[in-house]
């Protein structure tokens, strides 16, 4: 029966979209329409194929837990980073070096379409990926319970790459809503809250079923991300589409209130998504490899708490020297730096965790990447704290320091994090008893935190160089460089930041081959899901 | 009054007290008498249940 009103509803979404490409007003819109169609259309067929088919008997699997999914989060993770690993190497080359916005891919693959094509694949193609999976294993495990919805969590899985899918090719065809990682357009943005929705449903559902008494601190930050993240997509993408038929759509904000709302999200984004859902992933996993309970629980509990009061507050940072009231600035301003106190706090924490078991760091280049990634976390909490403060930002803000500090973030803290726990998650879902190869483990440890000094540094120096030489005066009070002189400044430091991007981008590649030959290759355990009494 | 002096009034003041007392309450609550005790076992969960779900209900009260 449901596979008949399935039918229906992906009948009618095919006939739909068909229409929708036929009287799109632009090429994006009409390319979006197609790929439905052809989903919709497809799916349709595979129903059709399983409709009123003799049914296996159904199996109780309440007794495993489902990693099926989660292994597809697995390997979408890896993907999608290499893809925005590269694009983010492509386009870095393309600062460096103008002449490689082609002329016959202008409009389509020049620097302004691939940027945000490289933020979205790296923070919610490659970070959400990883939020999603790793936070389905942890809730599981930490809940001692299978996920709860069944094939729910499949539809959130694909329902998310079909998000990344649009929003990577409006980019390309330009369609946008021009706000900073918020950039794709109505319709595109209506479908991730749907599936957002089916994610929270999914993770709360299994938390309300599960058979351990207490919430697992990990599962608390991963719960905070999705529920805020849900709660600021909504918000900053509360805009009229202009026809049914056209990608482009109106703010319902305008002027500073829509700024406002921009940064309060932009900012969140990267407290949320970037912070909270990644220390979901650092409570678990630092935990497990070291094989020691995280440090202190009490301090757990303050560092979430602390977190999720401050950062809220911190947004209007992005917005000093603008329209926005000095006092809304000032207020982002000081909560950015009280923030400064709950992140090394959980810093410590994660640190800590492995007090006692110092000599890991020697024989496990694992724990070495989650250590390494931590220090990155304590690092760019303390720069962006900084960096916030009103003198401070006259400076930074519009250099590039601001990107030096955004990657230190994403590649040290996030990417070093997600790398640790895919190395840690591919052996235990593909039942294997260890990784193919540990030495390749440090080539990617190694050919990392060497690209991510290098990108850093290099935008230290080209930041506070532009910064100042755009403040610089003569005698007279005039300015002494046109902003030419500063791009034409900043070339050799956006070759070394080029390069740190190439060998990012090496030992993400050294590390798929690595989880491939561990599938392939690596010995197998007895299949520990179902078989084997818990201890 | 405006909406906006009244929404401000009452953000810098009730709101921002209610938050600060929920938080003090949080860490006072945290560092009450025998809390190191009860927080052992919670953090001691990452280390049970890897390979499959707890069995049934009944089971929990000997394991925690």
């Amino acid at each position: 029966m449901t596979n008949y009103i399935k039918l229906i509803v992906l009948g009618l979404i095919t006939l739909f979209a068909l229409i929708a490409a036929n009287y799109a007003r632009d090429l994006a819109y009409m390319v979006h329409a197609l790929i439905i169609a052809a989903v919709a259309g497809g799916l349709f067929l595979w129903v059709l194929r399983h409709t009123d088919e003799p049914q296996a008997a159904a199996v109780d699997l309440s007794g495993q837990y489902m990693d099926g999914v989660i292994r597809a989060g697995v390997i979408a993770t890896a993907f999608w980073g290499v893809v925005g690993f590269l694009v983010g190497t492509v386009i870095a080359f393309q600062l460096a070096f103008p002449g490689l916005n082609f002329e016959w891919a202008q409009g389509y693959a020049n620097f302004g379409r691939l940027r945000p094509l490289h933020t979205s694949a790296v923070i919610f193609a490659f970070g959400g990926n990883a939020l999603i999976a790793s936070s389905l294993y942890v809730v599981q495990r930490t809940s001692a319970a299978r996920l709860w919805g069944g094939n729910l969590a499949w539809f959130v899985f694909w329902g998310y790459q079909l998000f990344i899918v649009l929003a990577a090719t409006g980019y390309l065809l330009g369609a946008t809503q021009s706000k900073e990682y918020a950039e794709p357009e109505w319709y595109v943005d209506w479908w991730l809250t749907v599936v957002w929705l089916a994610y929270l449903a999914v993770f709360l559902g299994t938390i309300v079923k599960r058979r351990e008494p207490h919430i697992y601190v990990a599962n608390w930050f991963f719960l905070s991300f999705i529920i805020t993240v849900a709660m600021l997509h909504v918000f900053n993408n509360l805009s009229i589409p202009v026809s049914i038929w056209g990608s482009k759509s109106v703010q319902v904000f305008s002027g500073v209130q829509d700024a406002m709302v921009q940064w309060w999200y932009g900012h969140n984004a990267v407290g949320f998504f970037l912070t909270a859902g990644f220390l979901g992933m650092m409570y678990y996993f630092v935990p497990k490899q070291a094989e020691r309970p995280v440090y202190s629980y009490k301090l757990s509990i303050i560092h979430f708490w602390a977190l999720i009061f401050i950062y809220i507050w911190a947004g209007p940072h992005h917005l000093h020297y603008t329209a926005l009231p000095d006092w809304a600035s000032t207020l982002g301003m000081v909560f950015s730096v009280v923030l400064w106190m709950p992140s090394w706090g959980g810093m410590i924490n994660g640190l800590m965790t492995l007090s006692g078991a110092w000599d890991k760091l020697r024989t496990d280049p694992v724990i070495r990447m989650m250590v390494i990634s931590v220090g990155f976390y304590g690092m760019s909490t303390f720069e962006g704290p900084m960096m916030s403060i009103r003198a401070v930002n006259s400076l930074s803000h519009y250099t590039d320091w601001t990107i030096g500090h955004v990657h230190s973030g994403a590649l040290g803290w996030n990417g070093m994090i997600t790398f640790g726990a895919l190395y840690f998650l591919v052996p235990r879902l593909w039942n294997r008893e260890r990784l193919y190869s540990l030495s390749l483990v440090s080539w990617h440890f190694w050919l990392a935190t060497i690209g991510i000094v290098l990108y850093a540094a290099s935008m230290w120096v080209t930041g506070i160089m532009e910064g100042l030489m755009w403040r610089e005066v003569d005698a007279n009070g005039f300015l002494v460089n046109a902003f030419a002189d500063t791009v034409a400044a900043k070339f050799p430091m956006y070759v070394v930041r080029a390069l740190g991007g190439v060998l990012f981008l090496l030992g993400a590649v050294i590390m798929c081959y690595n989880l491939w030959m561990t599938v392939k290759r690596s010995p197998a355990v007895a299949a520990t899901n179902a078989a084997v009494p818990a201890e | 009054m405006e909406t906006y002096t009244l929404l401000r009034q009452f953000a810098d003041s009730w709101m921002l007290l209610v938050l600060f007392a929920f938080f003090v309450g949080v860490v006072i609550w945290v560092f009450r008498p025998g809390a190191g005790k009860s927080y052992e076992n919670p953090a001691n969960i990452p280390f049970r249940h890897e390979d499959k779900p707890a069995p049934a209900r009944g089971a929990d009260a000997k394991e925690a």
